[in-house]
Formats: structure tokens, sequence, C-alpha cells
């Protein structure tokens, strides 16, 4: 009696080993690291990988690992002295095209890597840093759209020689056209149809006169809102970018609302200046004419009326000073594949002011190129040679403004433009993609605010981990004594059971990625709390059992057998409460309840299936006179 | 053997008595709720909250005019903790944008003691500061700041309300499909008197109730929930067993039966959670309390609420039996 088969060990193994494998990265601690990326001027290659190493070896610092990634590059130091002294060296060889972020990186070995076993993922609480939630203005998106529309209606129905009284928008009731006549509507109506495909139109009388009232149709108001959002959250990765952050989030939440978390961000008055700062397009013309001689303009030459600008691969390019039209004339840009060719193109939609300028100078630089310059403004504390920061009478830092600038695309005008144009010649629908975000970023710019943030200084962080850390291992000890004291032999099989459970919390969890947070640890610390419920109710089973006089064996046996359907019931329904719990929770507690849930989970495993196993192999199979509970 | 000794206790002879306890109890909670309210935490109310610690001891009026200088005369300022931090709290404002509030609120303390922020030190993780020209720790230090915009404020009240509600009519649910309606509604019944005494004392002492207390709570439905399903399970199981016994006498019995595991795992829990209240930190202390209050509460409903109001709701053997021939396999264990 009381004899599990060896498939059953071997099952519980089975989960053990994984485990403990799994559990073991949080054990390795962390290398300090600088993870060197690019931001959106500039390209990460092999030959930036030679440019860090040689100045690194030239200043006489070592690292212990170089890794190379998608974005970027991961350097890895032995001590934070090197890291420090690295990121000063890294940062004045490249420039500021590149960001070089402090950070922190699990030191597992390589073998773990390749498996996936990583150190948990602690949650903003716990390694101090930014937590914005940002809201987009639909609202506002949608009412830029309609002012915009209001004038292409003018241009439109100019452009076709109908005539109209007035053509006005009024927020939340669309865009009203008056028309002098029955017949004029009618050609009106016929223009919307054919050209104003966003809009839906419906007849009606305004003062006696015949109108059409045009609302923007279900379809466009959800292009709106969701290119709104798209665009917006690309702006913000762009410029995050900037800040340094190691491990940056920026993701979108319901219909409207962007999380933004920057982890390590301790300075959240620049995090939110940079965040808030807004891009512009500048449309002008390259000066073809002085091209050919660039070098003179690189030596300090520049013609008269001509700049010399950056392209995002750093080559110099001369432009007409004077801009055409700007970034707030680009209704529309997309990424699409050309028909007849199978290339990847951008398909520009300018507005009515945008399109008239086009055509004219278009029409007169054929053959000549046309450059899109990105323009952000920048505000950044003025430092002297020696990094000190430079300050003003009134005892306030300097702060310097600065504008980036950057052509990020000069094509050659084929023909004479208007209003929809397209921009071919790009290698690949990522790079046609990535184009029509930038260009973009003046159009359908939806203003966006703040609603929420959470910040947690650096070191209330590093706090917050000791506390959760300390509260775990007394409240453990503290259920580890009890058990041994209250019912020995049983009590120490409890407690090994009650050690695996948090091992596979701590593997679960590991495994996943899954965010821990604060309220995340006391969530474990209550799981383990509870999960000793389940041997408690076995064992006082048992104890029942002997004192009805049953013998030892059998009480084992239907002690187990007998709590198992209400420990089932009793941790369902807790489960209910937590997944309830996980649906409704934002961040913080949204932890709380994955590690509730996960422990209920692991809970029954450890204390029902390995308990068993190990109470079998104590007292299994032979003669036993009493037992030690 | 250690062990809690057979139990021979009159609980239902005494539900009288426990039921105008609690009672009692419930009228303070409503009452409190009613003229006192709950002092709702900024993540439902809206506004902003910085927590600072500064490197002397500072004194709260010096805080509180630095701040009202700086135009924030509607500040609430209070100790945290130690003499040393500040916690500082700002209702949601219509003239200024909210994010900005913590920026302008951080800069006029830093003003104060004659600094500027420039860096921060990624060993020590403290904020450098500028002052007089020398680059310094500094004195007044940023440890947490929350903004919540009325926007998200409204929403988590009405989720928070849902979520609630949502948990009580799953767990009826559950309830009703193993056992019976009739310990559905004792079960939720229980709950509902655990959160509304547990909510009642927050009330009544003015803790703050932010989100994690929510959260509290729900672990507090499941775990209150938890003690309630095992007296019920032995309920059950004693129905079948005592075919001679008037239904009183065989929930008193269970109830005795499943109280050394009550008092146990109540016992193994608050060990967990005074750990938690003690080592935890500020941030997880009206959490712990909640839970602490909600476990205690929640042990007590289920021997003296739960139980009586299945028993006031008349059932029988046979409102069981019935259970028990769709849940067959829970008469083979033997």
């Amino acid at each position: 009696m009381n004899k599990y088969p060896l498939w059953k060990y071997l099952i519980i193994l089975a989960v053990i080993i994984p485990g403990f494998i799994y559990a073991l990265p949080n054990l390795f601690g962390e290398d300090p690291a600088l993870q060197v990326s690019a931001t959106r001027a500039a390209i990460i290659d092999d030959g930036t990988q030679q440019q860090i190493t040689s100045a690194l070896s030239e200043s006489g610092i070592s690292f212990s690992k170089l890794q190379k990634q998608e974005n970027g590059i991961q350097l890895r130091f032995k001590d934070t002295d090197d890291q420090l002294k690295a990121k000063a060296v890294v940062e004045n060889e490249l420039g500021d095209k590149y960001t070089v972020a402090l950070n922190l990186l699990p030191a597992t070995p390589a073998w773990m890597d390749a498996i996936n076993a990583r150190p948990m993922y602690l949650g903003l609480d716990l390694r101090g840093g930014v937590h914005f939630l940002m809201e987009v203005d639909i609202e506002g998106a949608i009412s830029n759209t309609e002012k915009r529309l209001v004038s292409d209606l003018r241009a439109g129905m100019r452009e076709k020689k109908i005539r109209y009284l007035s053509v006005s928008s009024s927020k939340n009731k669309g865009i009203l056209v008056v028309f002098p006549d029955l017949e004029r509507r009618s050609q009106g109506l016929i223009t919307v149809e054919d050209d104003f495909t966003s809009l839906s139109a419906r007849e009606i009388e305004s003062d006696g006169k015949p109108a059409l009232l045009l609302t923007l149709t279900d379809a466009a108001k959800r292009e709106i809102s969701d290119s709104s959002v798209k665009q917006n959250m690309t702006a913000l990765r762009n410029r995050i970018n900037e800040l340094g952050v190691a491990e940056p989030i920026v993701q979108q939440q319901g219909d409207n609302r962007i999380v933004v978390q920057l982890p390590g961000i301790q300075d959240t008055a620049r995090a939110k200046e940079i965040i808030g700062r807004t891009a512009t397009l500048e449309i002008m013309l390259v000066d073809e004419k002085n091209s050919g001689n660039i070098q003179a303009a690189l030596e300090g030459r520049v013609p008269v009326g001509s700049r010399l600008y950056r392209d995002r691969r750093n080559a110099p390019i001369l432009l007409k000073k004077g801009i055409i039209y700007s970034g707030n004339n680009i209704v529309d840009a997309s990424a699409g594949i050309d028909s007849r060719n199978g290339s990847s193109v951008v398909h520009i939609t300018l507005d009515a002011r945008g399109a008239s300028i086009n055509q004219r100078v278009t029409g007169d630089n054929i053959g000549n190129r046309m450059a899109v310059v990105y323009v952000e403004q920048k505000s950044t504390i003025k430092k002297d040679e020696q990094g000190n920061v430079v300050i003003d009478e009134n005892g306030q830092p300097v702060r310097v403004k600065s504008r980036i600038e950057e052509v990020i695309t000069a094509p050659v005008i084929r023909d004479q433009l208007g209003k929809r144009f397209q921009i071919e010649g790009l290698d690949s629908i990522k790079e046609a993609r990535d184009l029509s975000l930038l260009l973009r970023a003046g159009a359908l710019a939806a203003p966006i605010e703040i609603v929420e943030e959470r910040t947690i200084g650096p070191s209330l962080g590093k706090e917050n981990i000791r506390t959760g850390f300390l509260s775990v291992m007394y409240g453990l000890i503290a259920i580890l004594i009890f058990m041994i004291f209250y019912y020995r032999v049983f009590g120490i099989v409890a407690d090994i059971a009650l050690v695996l459970n948090l091992v596979l919390m701590v593997a679960i969890l590991s495994l996943f990625q899954a965010t821990l947070t604060l309220p995340g640890v006391a969530g474990i610390l209550l799981t383990v709390g509870m999960a000793v419920d389940a041997n408690v109710l076995i064992f006082e089973r048992i104890r029942e059992e002997i004192r009805n006089g049953v013998t030892p064996q059998a009480a084992i046996h239907s002690g187990y057998d007998k709590a198992l359907s209400t420990i089932v019931d009793a941790n369902i329904t807790t489960l209910i409460a937590a997944i309830v719990l996980f649906n409704f929770g934002t961040g913080p507690i949204k932890g709380f309840a994955i590690t509730l849930s996960i422990g209920i989970l692991t809970s029954m495993f450890t204390a029902i299936m390995v308990s068993r196993g190990i109470v079998n192999k104590i007292y299994g199979g032979r003669h036993v006179k009493k037992l030690a509970i | 053997m250690i062990s809690l000794k057979k139990f021979d206790i009159d609980f239902l002879g005494k539900r009288k008595l426990a039921m105008m306890f609690s009672l009692v109890l419930i009228i303070i909670s409503l009452g409190s709720l009613a003229t006192r309210g709950l002092s709702f935490g900024i993540d439902f109310t809206g506004g902003t909250l910085v927590e600072v610690s500064y490197q002397d001891t500072i004194a709260i009026d010096d805080v509180r005019d630095t701040l009202s200088n700086s135009g924030f005369v509607d500040a609430v300022v209070q100790y945290f903790g130690t003499a040393k931090d500040v916690m500082i709290r700002v209702p949601l404002r219509s003239d200024m944008e909210g994010a900005q509030v913590s920026e302008k609120i951080m800069l006029s303390l830093h003003e104060k003691q004659g600094e500027f922020v420039t860096d921060t030190n990624p060993i020590s993780k403290e904020q450098t500061c500028s002052a007089n020209g020398q680059s310094q720790v500094c004195k007044v230090q940023m440890q947490r700041v929350e903004f919540v915009g009325p926007q998200v404020g409204d929403e988590l009240t009405n989720q928070g309300g849902l979520a609630m509600l949502y948990a009580l009519f799953g767990i009826l649910a559950y309830v009703a499909f193993r056992f019976e309606w009739r310990f559905a509604v004792g079960s939720v019944a229980a709950l509902v008197h655990d959160v509304v005494i547990t909510v009642g004392v927050f009330s009544v002492f003015q803790l703050e109730f932010t989100l994690t207390v929510l959260a509290a709570l729900l672990a507090v439905i499941g775990y209150s929930l938890n003690d309630t399903i095992v007296v019920f399970d032995r309920i059950r199981e004693n129905f079948r067993k005592m075919r001679k016994e008037t239904p009183l006498n065989i929930m008193n019995t269970s109830i005795n039966q499943t109280l050394p595991r009550t008092i146990l795992t109540s016992l193994t829990t608050l060990l967990v959670l005074i750990s938690l209240f003690i080592f935890g930190g500020d941030i997880i202390h009206n959490f712990s309390i909640a839970l602490i209050l909600g476990v205690l509460i929640g042990t007590y409903s289920s021997i003296f609420i739960a139980s009586p109001v299945v028993l006031a709701l008349g059932v029988s053997r046979e409102n069981l039996l019935k259970v028990k021939q769709e849940g067959g396999e829970e008469t083979a264990t033997r």
C-alpha cells in the first residue's frame, strides 16, 4: 500500500528538474553593460563595431563580451567603473548620432541563454523608472482632418467650376456646404462621391438653400484613430531612443492609449520634454547646380542661397534655402507596391494648398531633386568641456536649444506632380513603411496627453527589491519552522513541497518573462501561506483517521484521497477571484493576479503529488506502527 | 503528537449572538461609509502624489510653505515613516497639465535647498545635484511620483466595482454548480459580510484606499471562500454519513471537525502576512492590513455566517442527495 509507480516519480522529476534549471538564472546576478543604439540618423554596422572596439582598446578599457543585435550593440564589463569610463569613451567616439545607455544584463552562462533560461523580468516598481500612460486625442485628430477637408473641398469645387455659397465645419456636426441652387448641389454631390471617399453626404436644406451635410465615414474615422495612434507611437519610439534607455517599452493599450515605460530613467522632466516634442517636415529643393562641388561646401564655402544638410547616412547634401511646403500639407503617406514593376513605393497625398504649390514648383524643376527634411526642436542642458553643467546668473542650468535636421529622402522629380504622387526606388517594403511613417510626422498630428504617471526613484526600486525579498524570506522561514514543529516528519515533507513550489513559481515566472511587481511579490508570499493549506487539510485528515482507529497506512491513503476534492474546490474558487483580478487590473495588480494564479496551480502539484511521493517513499510498502505526524 | 484536540463547541447554538455581532459591525461599517466615506487614494480620485526624502530632518511646515509659495496652496504634506521622508499630495488642477505638477513640485523643493538636479549616479543610484557650482548628492531625493488623470481615475473606480461583482457572480455560479444554491447564497453572504466589514474598517480609521487595497479585497474573497468551501465540503460528506442527525448537529460536527485546519491555515497565512506587513515596505502597508483583516474576518465568517445562512435557508439531506448523483465520483472514495 501507498506505493507510487515509477512513472509518477518520473513525472515529478520531469517537472522539478526543468523547474530548477529555469529558476537558476535568478542566482547569477547581473553584468554592468553598455547598450549602443543608433538614433534615426544613423545605422549600426560592422564599421561601428570596429570603431567602438578600437576606441576602447586605445583607452585601455577591456570588455568581457560584445554582442551584436538587430538594433544595436551590447558590451559587457567586469565592473561599473569600466562601464562608466567606457560610456564616456564610446559617446565621445560615436557622437550624438548614437545613444549609449547604461544597462545591467543578466550574467547567465551561454548555455542557459540558449535554452531561453533567463532571470525574472522585474517591473518598474522594483527596478526604478518611469511609466507613462498617454492618451491620443482622437477627437482632435478628427477635427483637424475636417478642417483640412474644408479647404480641400473649396479647392476641389473651384477646380470643377462648381459655384458654392459656403463651406464650414462645426465640431461633431460635420461639414456643411451650401449651394445657390439644386443643380449645383447635384454637381457638388458627384464631386464629393468621386474625390472625397472618406466623406458620406446627406442632402439637406440650410436656411432655405440646398446644402450637403458631409460627415466622415466610420471607416475613415477608424483609419484616422488607428493611424494617429501608430503615428504617435513611431514618433515616441524615435525620441525615446535619444534618452538612452536600455529597454524602453512603447505599447498600444486599448483604442487610443499608449503605454511608455522607461526603466532606469530618473530625470522625468527631461523624459517628458523629449516625449512632448513635436517634429515637423520641410520640403525643399536640392541645389543641383552646386552639388557637383560639395567638397567646397564641406570646407565652408557654402554657395549663397543654399545650406548644407546631412542625410540619414550622414552624407552631405546641398539644399536651396526656402521651404516649398511643410509636413502639415501632407495629408497621408502610405507604403505600397508599384503595380508595374513590383518595387516598393510610398504614396503621398497633399492637401489643396500643398498640391497647388507642388504643381507649380515641380513643373519648373523636372529632373531635379526634391528633399524632405525632418526637423525636431531639442533642448538640452549645456555642459562645458569638463562635462560640468553651465549655470546662469540665477543659478539655473543653461539650456541650449538646437534643431535636429536631417534629410530623410531626396527623390528626383520625374514629372509635374499634383495632389497625389509617389516616391519610387526604395529598397524594401520595410524601408517604404519607415519612410511613410516619417513623412506622416507632420500630418495627423493628434495631440497627446499624459493621463497617468508612475515614477519610482532608483533607490526606492532597490529598496523594494530588498523589502520584497526579506518579507518572502521571513514569511517562508516562519512557516517552515511552524510546520516541522507541528507535523514533524510530515511537516518536513510539507516544507519540501513548499520550497519546491517556490522554485516552480520562480521558474514559470522566469520562463514566461511575466513582469514581477511588488504586489506580485506579495502574491508569491500569499501563495506560500496558502499553499500549506493543502497539506494541512491532508494531514488533519490523516490524524482524524488515526484517531478513528484506522491503521497508519490506510490513514495516509484515505487522508490524501478524501482531502483531494476539498483542495480542488477551494483552489478553483480562489482561481476565479485571481482571474477576475487579472482581467480588470492594470500593471501592478496584474502582477499580483499572475503570481497568485501560478502559485495556486503549482501548489496543487507540489502539495498533493510531490508530498505524496515523498510520504510514499518514507512509509509506503512496509509495516508502520506509528506515524510521526 | 502536538495537535489541536478534538473540538466539540456548539457554534450554531451561538448563531444568534454571532449574527447580532456581525450586524452591529455591518451597521457601523455602512454608517461610516455613508457619513465619512472612504479615503480614496489618487488611483481613484486622480491627482498627484510625490514622495521625497531629505538628507536631514525637515519640518512639515517648511515644505508646506515652499509649496504654497509655488502656488500649491492645496497640497497635503505629511511625514511618511521618518521625519526625513515626506509625502505630498495635490488634487487635480484645472490650471496646469496634470503631468507637470510633480515636476513643478520637485523643482521648487530643490530650489529651496539651493540646488538643481543634474544627473543620477549610476552606482549609488542617488540623484546628483549642482549647488553653488558644486556637484553633490541632492539634499532632497525624489522617491516616487504618481499622477493619475481624471479619465483614468473614473475608469478604475468603475472597473473596480465591476471586478468585485464579476468575482462574486463567478463564485456564486461555481458553488451552486458544485453544491447547491443554498450553499452558494451562504458563501456569497459570508463574502459580502467580509468585504463590507473590511472596507468599513478602512472607512472608520480613514486608511487610504488604493488600487492595491482593492486587489487585496479580491484576494480576501478568494481566501474567505477557500475556508467556507472546506467547511461546506465536510457538511456535504457528513450529510451522507450521519443519516439520523439533524442538519444543525451535522453542521456543528462539520465545523468542529474542520476547526483545526481552519485555525492552522489562518495561522500560516497570517504568519506570512505579518511578515509582509513588517518587512514589505510602505507601498504594501495598507495592502497587508486589508489582507490581515480579511483573513481574520473571513475565518470568523466561514464559521459563524456561511453555515447559519445555509441552515436558515432550510437545507435538508434531500437537497444534497440530488447533487450526489450528479457528482457520482465523490462517493467512490472508499
